[in-house]
């Protein structure tokens, strides 16, 4: 388990109070100036040292993140945008920074602001967190009073102003271009990459994006040395990371923990265990909804990081886990899921639009057990002609809990689903019932 | 869901209300000059703020000559967005998460709930119109399972007889305290708290 | 200059192209549903997916920036697939009502599942059904059937300049609607319908009335303006059942105003089909040879001073021509003109009534000057390429006037033509700007060309503009923006009166005989004249006349239309005149053998290559510029008087259409809504 004393979030469940006196207390706002006056490059090479990889879901690393914004500021300003649309199914982990921890996120904003040179930040919530929104707008006040925002902000010689944008309640939001969008006042619909938004993002400016927990840690990770970061989790899968326990498990909770943990001990320690024992345990999604589900097989021995989830064709996402139980029906779990994905569908591209839909729908029917046997591979082939066709990488992840799902649990929806898909023994055989798989058979 | 439909019976006309109005320049004040669209959703709140939790097209009208943009921009933001209201919702509006950890967590006795407290359908107002509930995809607070949003706050660790009692409360006109309703810190694990132990006890 | 591979072929494309394109330049056709030249890219069919080396996944190539070096793949497994998928979700929820479908025929979908689609439905869901829109009386919308690629948002947003169209909600619920279900306020609204690939939008006055195979398709040229815009005339037997624009990137690029489609089944009404004599009042069928003989009587008593001639704003250039050889070598009089009234025309050098700088001209242009114009109802097709100079370069647009929404801003003056002097002075700060740019446009519309002052403006500008060298080989500033189809061919033709007593002399009844052909614009009040009309349809003039020579309309007869840049097209005939109608210049080439026991032409060839030599001999005459000198100024405020958009020839008033288009702007009018 984690040294209490490498945790970064010291207040993620607010025994302390989230005001600046008591952020300064856990150390922020301490040497924000001693940080920035070892300059740009400086905060960029700890951070690519310290390994840290986006916490938002594609685990992108950062400080390569950053060094893609231009190196001087041209007639086009830059700008910060901070992605605090947190609404994978499973994860809860941002909202707890914007409450609990606010000046983490601030600071954090500060550093990265002046790395790649934005005056301007952004930090888009979504509209269901209003009240953890105004929190964190209360703590940007008491840092705009305390002079640690604004004109030459906490003595740093930046300026630098952040607003909050709220989000009105879309998934896709979470998508980076399509939460630029958002704030330019349109439809939250993905942009067609490239260009990418260091160059061309927000307003046409070059603009960072990055995820709020990313932000969060960094303050800490420049006062600690990447190489402290790096030190903890393994190669590549480095630091701290919040997970999110939720679904059958007896206590669900959120917890700092190290990078590369067995999923097993975030499981029963943290979490008090799987409801009906461990044996009870059916499957779990590693990360967030879009991220596939792994079998309860493969998650005695299962370590938590961005590589060793690749490796089981999944992936750590948001690090949101959500235990399912053998109480649960596995195929609904995932109907639902399908649902959730059709209903947060932005509509723009084709297969997405379409697929989700009928993915759903027929997800549904095979939960009843109202399918028939050659609909389960046709469901395959749906979710393949999803995957890899459409703008944003949320239309594919529609398709890949699916293709877990299929992947893991193929012969538990056809034992329910066997009806036949041609009546054979029948003579006549009434014009078009599905023919042409009997053609097929025949041929 | 199918598409969301503005409400058949519409007011004539809206305008901002002097507090509303402050509020609206303030936000266009964020963003760079010429970019005021950008304001449009949280001018769209504001609007429905003022008027009793929903937005009639009249608004959207309004708003897009105060933001100087085409009608039909504001009316595809509002009908894209979820959380814009087209049509009455009542004082309260409660949206029960139903999605997979809520789910699986026994979200389904929270919509039973509702409907026995509020109206047998979604989206339908309470006998005495001062609330509705539907069902909404994941609230993001997946660890405090199954939970509801009234309005701003969230209602957490809920099962049906809580659910119930929040539902008095509200039909009587009064807030209930918003939060866990186990009584547990935020996300901590319940009575299982193996971090930050110091922090606790301090 | 990039070079890079599709399917091993090398090619070398510019800068800034996408790999579609390049695609299409090494021979790859590539199938697509959003994707349009004119239009931003939306990227969202997701149908011309290719194969990228090195890229894990299909791109989308009308997204894709060509690079350097790329290799792109169309032809594989990969590719196939991909399409495959696609083509599987558009046709999921498609209704595959092809039977009963307008599009049937001509439907992008329809073509491309030929090669994609596969033979059985998999989806077995419900599928999803859309309520109907209401986007006015020229769209007629299915909307079940659309595949959401935006085109039809994209163009009203971005080339009609009428934000009206929008996606609203979202995923598989979102719809194209118009804001509350009102109709499209623009003038190229219906090129929406062109656009659409699928049955979702189409033509409402053209609802079932043919399949695309069945209709001959002529190439020809439109007249309901003076753009010259390119189109295909459809016809079945005699009737023109649409017309649909052609590509001309130099006029109309790909889109038609809403008149030049929709006016066609004016083409079906009040027409002409016999001719008529008038007796007590009342008009009666005649015979050719009886009005002939009527005409040839009436023209042997009456001495030539009393004889005048009018020809309108729809004629081509080969009635025109013939009009004017009739009264030089038949009558032998001077008594005849092109325009409906003393409208002020500079006729010595041809860019005096040109639209000089050129349509494409428009978008390289820095500074727009209108003065006397309407562009939006003068002509459409222009007012749309000042709008995408508007955005492509953000250039400056002024107009003296006020003249409503022009589809993009513009600083409007006072409309007084003191101002308008003062500019041409230098005496105004604009006057700084138009020396100051490198190629500004001035366009002068010809409601300053009615003015009192019209000559002395006019000659101002000229003056202003030669000075500033704004007039030169490479760039011309001076335009003339011409409203009716006819007439800078008439001009060119010299029919026009230059002592301009014509008109006055009409008002105080000094003829006898008036011969109008196509010409229903003359104001005036009738005597005892004799008035012989020749034209298409039953109008002003031929209410007034005497006696009814019923001639073809544009679409009947091949000629030659000059358009207001001075570019020569010709129309075919598409159809035939109705009932006993003939084609003008055959009427009035029988009409002179009547009279003279001689043809004025033996055929129409003759009639051509005479009429080419003439406009050959004036180019050369029209060298030098002869002004007179600047005569008094006088301040007048410039109103713009623009015709009834709907109603502003024959053929548009008499179409049902064009009624029902003016009656849905003006409902919006009564209603307040409209802004």
């Amino acid at each position: 388990m984690l040294k209490d004393q490498d945790r970064i979030f010291q207040n993620l469940y607010n025994d302390k109070g989230s005001d600046v006196s008591s952020s300064q207390e856990r150390g922020d706002w301490v040497n924000t100036k001693e940080i920035t006056d070892k300059g740009r490059d400086w905060i960029i090479n700890e951070i690519k040292e310290s390994q840290l990889r986006g916490r938002g879901g594609a685990g992108f690393p950062t400080g390569l993140k950053w060094s893609f914004a231009p190196k001087e500021v041209g007639s086009r300003p830059h700008y910060l945008v901070i992605n605090g649309d947190e609404s994978e199914p499973g994860t809860c982990k941002d909202r707890d920074i914007l409450r609990f921890e606010p000046h983490k996120l601030i600071e954090g904003c500060l550093i990265a602001s002046y790395a790649v040179q934005a005056h301007v930040c952004y930090i888009y919530i979504r509209g269901e967190y209003f009240v953890d929104g105004q929190k964190l707008q209360a703590a940007i006040d008491e840092a705009y009073e305390k002079k640690f925002l604004g004109k030459n902000a906490a003595g740093t010689g930046w300026d630098l102003d952040i607003y909050i944008h709220y989000g009105a309640g879309a998934y896709i939001c979470g998508e980076e271009t399509a939460l630029l969008e958002s704030i330019e006042g349109k439809k939250g619909q993905p942009r067609l990459k490239p260009p990418f938004p260091a160059l061309i993002g927000l307003y046409g400016c070059p603009t960072i994006i990055n995820n709020v927990e990313t932000i969060a840690v960094v303050p800490t990770i420049l006062r600690r040395g990447g190489k402290w970061f790096a030190s903890l989790g393994r190669e590549k899968n480095t630091g701290t990371k919040i997970f999110c326990i939720s679904g059958n498990v007896n206590t669900p909770c959120n917890v700092e923990e190290e990078m590369n943990i067995p999923l097993k001990e975030l499981i029963e320690v943290h979490a008090g265990g799987v409801i009906g024992g461990w044996d009870n345990l059916q499957a779990v999604i590693p990360g967030g909804s879009s991220m596939p589900l792994i079998p309860k097989e493969k998650c005695e021995t299962l370590t938590m990081d961005f590589d060793s989830l690749m490796a089981e064709k999944s992936g750590l996402g948001t690090a949101g886990i959500v235990v399912i139980n053998k109480d649960q029906d596995i195929i609904k779990c995932m109907a639902r899921i399908a649902r959730f994905y059709k209903h947060e569908s932005c509509g723009q591209c084709t297969p997405c639009r379409e697929g989700s839909g009928w993915m759903w729908r027929m997800l549904e029917r095979m939960a009843k057990g109202d399918a028939t046997k050659d609909e389960v591979d046709m469901l395959g082939d749906v979710t393949n002609q999803i995957a890899g066709h459409t703008i944003c990488a949320f239309g594919e992840g529609s398709s890949w809990p699916v293709q877990g799902l299929l992947r893991h649990f193929k012969k538990e929806i056809e034992k329910r689903n066997n009806l036949d898909p041609i009546v054979q023994k029948k003579n006549n055989i009434p014009y078009l019932v599905d023919q042409h798989l009997l053609d097929k058979k025949n041929a | 869901m199918s598409l969301r439909r503005p409400a058949k019976n519409q007011p004539d006309s809206f305008e901002f209300n002097a507090l509303s109005l402050e509020a609206a320049n303030s936000i266009i004040a964020k963003y760079p000059k010429g970019k005021q669209q950008s304001a449009v959703m949280a001018l769209l709140y504001i609007a429905q703020r003022q008027n009793n939790n929903w937005i009639p097209l009249a608004a959207m009208k309004y708003i897009a000559k105060f933001l100087d943009m085409p009608y039909i921009k504001v009316y595809e933001v509002a009908t894209f967005y979820t959380m814009y209201n087209l049509s009455p919702v009542g004082k309260y509006l409660v949206q029960v998460c139903t999605t997979t950890p809520c789910m699986i967590r026994g979200a389904n006795q929270l919509v039973e709930a509702c409907k026995e407290k509020i109206s047998e359908n979604e989206c339908e107002l309470s006998n005495d119109k001062s609330c509705s509930w539907m069902e909404v995809e994941c609230l993001g607070a997946c660890v405090n399972a199954p939970m509801m949003q009234i309005n701003d706050d969230y209602y957490e660790d809920l099962d049906k007889q809580k659910t119930l009692d929040i539902l008095d409360k509200i039909l009587n006109g009064e807030t209930p305290k918003p939060g866990s309703y186990r009584g547990r810190l935020n996300n901590e694990p319940e009575n299982n708290r193996k971090t930050l132990m110091d922090l606790k006890n301090a | 200059m990039l070079k890079l591979k599709v399917n091993e072929i090398e090619v070398e494309v510019e800068e800034g192209l996408t790999v579609l394109q390049a695609c299409e330049k090494a021979g790859v056709e590539i199938p697509r549903f959003c994707y349009h030249e004119k239009l931003s890219i939306a990227g969202n069919c997701r149908m011309c997916l290719v194969e990228m080396e090195k890229s894990p996944k299909p791109i989308a190539s009308c997204a894709m920036p060509a690079a350097e070096g790329m290799n792109i793949k169309t032809n594989t497994a990969l590719v196939e697939k991909a399409r495959k998928g696609v083509m599987e979700f558009l046709l999921a929820n498609h209704p595959l009502d092809c039977p009963v479908c307008d599009q049937g025929g001509e439907c992008d979908l329809q073509d491309q599942s030929m090669y994609y689609g596969v033979d059985k439905s998999r989806f077995k869901e419900n599928k999803r059904a859309v309520p109907e829109k209401h986007m006015g009386p020229l769209i007629k919308t299915q909307m079940t059937r659309c595949i959401h690629c935006t085109r039809c948002v994209r163009f009203a947003t971005e080339v009609a300049g009428v934000p009206e169209l929008g996606a609203i909600g979202r995923g598989e619920d979102m719809q194209i609607t118009t804001y509350l279900e009102q109709s499209m306020q623009s003038e190229l609204s219906a090129n929406v319908v062109d656009l659409c690939p699928v049955g979702a939008l189409t033509s409402k006055p053209y609802v079932f009335e043919a399949r695309p195979w069945e209709l001959k398709k002529t190439e020809t040229i439109d007249v309901m303006d003076a753009i010259g815009s390119n189109v295909r005339v459809d016809t079945y037997d005699w009737e023109v059942k649409r017309v649909l624009p052609i590509i001309n990137e130099d006029i109309n690029e790909e889109w038609i105003s809403d008149k030049t489609r929709y006016a066609c089944d004016g083409l079906l009404h009040q027409r002409l089909d016999t001719p008529f004599i008038k007796y007590n009042g009342k008009f009666e069928k005649a015979s050719w040879d009886e009005v002939y003989k009527i005409i040839k009587s009436k023209f042997e008593n009456t001495s030539k001073e009393k004889i005048c001639g009018f020809i309108g704003d729809l004629n081509n250039m080969e009635t025109g021509y013939i009009f004017k050889e009739f009264f030089d070598r038949t009558v032998d009089t001077k008594n005849y003109d092109s325009r409906s009234d003393n409208r002020f025309i500079n006729t010595s050098k041809r860019e005096n009534y040109l639209f000089n700088s050129s349509i494409n001209g428009i978008e390289e242009a820095d500074l727009i000057l209108l003065v006397g114009s309407n562009p939006r109802y003068e002509a459409t097709i222009l007012n749309a390429r000042i709008r995408k100079s508007y955005l492509n370069n953000n250039t400056k647009i002024i107009s003296l006037n006020n003249v409503g929404d022009l589809t993009y801003p513009y600083q409007s003056l006072d409309g007084q033509t003191q101002t308008l002097n003062n500019i041409l002075e230098g005496n105004h700060e604009i006057s700084k700007e138009i020396i100051n740019s490198k190629k500004p446009i001035i366009i002068i519309g010809e409601s300053l060309l009615r003015l009192k002052s019209s000559e002395f403006l006019f000659n101002k500008t000229k003056e202003f503009l030669l000075k500033n060298n704004k007039i030169s080989d490479e760039w011309n500033s001076l335009n003339i923006l011409s409203t009716d189809a006819s007439t800078v061919g008439s001009i060119d033709l010299g029919i026009i009166n230059n002592e301009n007593n014509l008109f006055s002399d009409l008002k105080e009844h000094k003829f006898d005989i008036v011969y109008l052909v196509g010409q229903d614009n003359l104001e005036f009040h009738k005597k005892d004249e004799f008035i012989i009309y020749q034209g298409s349809h039953g109008d002003k003039g031929a209410e007034s006349a005497d006696i009814i020579l019923p001639g073809a309309a544009y679409t009947e007869q091949d000629g030659y239309f000059t358009n207001l840049e001075g570019k020569i097209q010709k129309a075919y005939k598409a159809s035939y005149p109705p009932g006993e109608a003939k084609e003008d210049w055959q009427i009035i080439n029988e009409l002179a053998e009547f009279m003279n026991n001689r043809k004025l032409f033996n055929d129409k060839d003759e009639l051509e290559s005479s009429m080419f030599n003439y406009l050959k001999l004036q180019k050369e005459k029209k060298l030098n510029d002869q002004n007179n000198p600047v005569k008094e100024f006088q301040n007048e405020y410039l109103k713009v008087k623009v015709k009834d958009y709907y109603f502003s020839n024959v053929i548009a008033r008499s179409s049902k259409t064009m009624v029902e288009c003016n009656n849905s702007k003006l409902n919006l009018k009564s209603t307040g809504t409209e802004g």
